[in-house]
Formats: structure tokens, C-alpha cells, sequence
């Protein structure tokens, strides 16, 4: 019973290609590339019901920088109207008050952990307020200029006390460190009516 | 003289093709990995704002997405063209977004919870009227950790 040996066929596989860019273009259809990227911001808590509206938080004036936008998107800074480029260096003046000038927020020591004992700003607020016709970007637009700001105070905290890095570049403990300093307070208050149409 | 003029046609070559299936496998595969499937359909026009201090948006099963915007042009016969919210697949009012974080957070793990980001996708020339008011709800449903998405600058 000797068979010959039979040739096996073989299959045809110039379509698998085919079959391929199918399922390609399928997922690339269907799926999304892009990586969300955006401002990151914390809202206060619900006030409570029961809370009378807070009278008895008293903010010294000079510890409040008043950013208020209006329905042109004019932007005004304490009582000046300044444009968007000028916002990050008011921030950063503010909040930092290198001379520590009277009519920049007040100044507190503070022993926090590998800086040592610190004069800080603690107290400082910056408040945001907006009116209903204010535009998105507008908003956007001051919420980055001083989110920069920020940023860039601890950048440069971070050169100086802590060899040169970069606040990112720092260690969990020397971030924490120099948030304490340049704690992020911006509060956004509830939107004005103020020229309305 | 003569040494390239041959005489007679010359066959081209065939192409072996055989291993381009395997290079498409590794387009596919590469797709797959990188990206992420969409969600939801976009009823409403949205160009993200420019800003430059992006922070990446982490895992992205920890995000519930609200979008505002003007309705796309095909239902702004029947909506209007207000800028509307958008949750899910349908257009909604801002009562309805407290029920939504809600729903969100219960079909979420119970140790992921606490770690919920609502993502702000809002069209650029949006007023900030409806945007407030989103933000108020959000804050009501107890979701305080938000970002507003944007693009990065140039």
C-alpha cells in the first residue's frame, strides 16, 4: 500500500493583507489617539445649608487680589484694568511680596519640614470673578496666567533651595515642601451681573 | 559598446509580498495598544482652549467627560444654536448633571471614588453663564476634582 506522496495545497494567503487593513482601519476609526491634557483645578466644597453666609471669614484687603473679568473680556487687577500679559507678574508679586510692603499680604512664620523656619503668605487669596457673558478661552486665559504663576514661584523656590532642579524634578517630600510655601489659593467667586445687555 | 544593449525584454521581478500582512499585524497592534476606544458621539461643536500649564489627565477610567458647545450643525435645526450640555449621548440640562456624577460614581470601583475627575470639555467661545452654573452642580454632587481640557499653545 505505497502511496505516493501527495503535494499538500497550500493556501492562498495573498488576501490576509487585505483582511489586516481592514481591522486597521476599523480601530482607527473607532478609537481616539488623543491624550487629555488640561488645567487641573479643585472646587470648594457645597457650602452647608445651615451655614449663614460666611460673615465671620474676614479677609484683610490686603491679602486679596480682586481678578475680575466683564462681558468684553476686559480683565481688571485690583483697580486697574491690565491686559492678559501683564496678570502673571502681578500674581507673582503678589503673592511672593519679596519686600514685604504693607499693601501686599502679610507675612506669617511657618516651620515647614527641610526649609526650616519661613516667612510665608499665608493668608493670600487670590478671587476670581467672572461675569455670565465672559468668554470660556478669556476664562481660561487668566485661570493658566495664574496657575504660571504659581508654577513659576516654585520653580524658582526650587532652584534655589534644592540644587538647581526643577519643582517637578524634586523629590515627594520636596514638593510637598515647597507647596506649603506657595500654597495654591484661588477662589472663584460667584459669578456678577454687572453689565449685562 | 555594445555591453548594455541587451537584446531581448527583461522580466521584472515580483514583488514578494508575503511578509506585508505581518507588517499591517504590527500597524494593527500598535493602534490597539496606544489608543482608546470613543465613548460617546459628539452632538456638540468643541475646540478646546489654548492655555500652557497642562497637566495630563491619568487613567482614564477614573473620568466622567461633560461637554458644552454649540449643538452640531445637524441638530441645531431642533436644539438651537445655544451652547447646550452634552452628557453621555444626549443633550441635557444642568439638573440633570448632579444625576449623572451620581450614576458615574456608582458604576465606578468603591476604592476609585474618592479619586472621580469630571473633565470640562467646553467649546472656547462658550459664555461663562452655563459654565458657572455646571460648576455649581458639581460642587453640589460632591465632584471637586475637575480640568478644564485645553490644548497646549504654541
Amino acid at each position: 500500500m505505497a502511496r505516493k506522496k501527495r503535494n499538500v495545497p497550500g493556501i492562498n494567503s495573498s488576501s490576509t493583507a487585505d483582511i489586516a487593513f481592514i481591522l486597521l482601519i476599523f480601530f482607527l476609526i473607532t478609537t481616539s489617539m488623543d491624550t487629555d491634557r488640561g488645567l487641573a483645578r479643585r472646587l470648594p466644597p457645597p457650602p452647608e445649608r445651615n451655614q449663614t453666609k460666611d460673615d465671620n471669614i474676614i479677609v484683610k484687603e490686603r491679602n486679596v487680589l480682586q481678578v475680575r473679568l466683564n462681558k468684553d473680556n476686559q480683565l481688571m487687577c485690583g483697580t486697574e484694568y491690565i491686559s492678559i500679559g501683564q496678570l502673571k507678574d502681578k500674581a507673582k508679586e503678589f503673592i511672593k511680596n519679596e519686600q514685604d510692603s504693607p499693601t501686599l499680604p502679610e507675612k506669617h512664620r511657618k516651620n515647614i519640614p527641610l526649609l526650616g523656619d519661613v516667612m510665608i503668605t499665608e493668608k493670600h487669596v487670590i478671587s476670581v470673578q467672572n461675569d455670565v457673558g465672559t468668554s470660556y478661552q478669556a476664562y481660561i486665559n487668566v485661570q493658566n496666567e495664574l496657575v504660571a504663576a504659581y508654577n513659576e514661584l516654585r520653580d524658582e523656590l526650587a532652584k534655589e533651595k534644592f540644587g538647581g532642579r526643577k519643582y517637578l524634578e524634586c523629590s515627594e517630600d520636596e514638593q510637598k515642601a515647597i507647596r506649603d510655601y506657595y500654597p495654591q489659593k484661588i477662589s472663584e467667586a460667584e459669578p456678577k451681573k454687572y453689565g449685562a445687555k | 559598446m555594445g555591453k548594455f544593449n541587451k537584446s531581448g525584454k527583461r522580466g521584472m521581478p515580483e514583488l514578494n509580498t508575503s511578509s506585508l500582512p505581518d507588517l499591517i499585524f504590527t500597524l494593527l497592534f500598535f493602534f490597539m495598544i496606544v489608543t482608546t476606544m470613543r465613548e460617546v458621539t459628539l452632538k456638540v461643536q468643541f475646540r478646546a482652549p489654548q492655555a500652557t500649564e497642562l497637566e495630563k489627565l491619568e487613567k482614564k477610567s477614573l473620568v466622567s467627560f461633560i461637554y458644552i458647545g454649540k449643538p452640531t450643525p445637524e441638530f441645531q435645526a431642533k436644539m438651537g444654536s445655544e451652547s447646550r450640555i452634552q452628557l453621555n449621548d444626549k443633550f441635557s440640562e444642568v439638573s440633570e448633571v448632579q444625576d449623572y456624577i451620581t450614576q458615574e460614581r456608582m458604576n465606578m470601583k468603591e476604592e476609585d471614588q474618592p479619586f472621580m475627575t469630571v473633565s470640562l470639555k467646553i467649546d472656547k467661545d462658550t459664555k461663562m453663564g452655563i459654565v458657572t452654573d455646571v460648576k455649581q452642580a458639581l460642587r453640589q454632587a460632591y465632584a471637586l476634582k475637575i480640568n478644564y481640557s485645553s490644548v497646549q499653545r504654541q
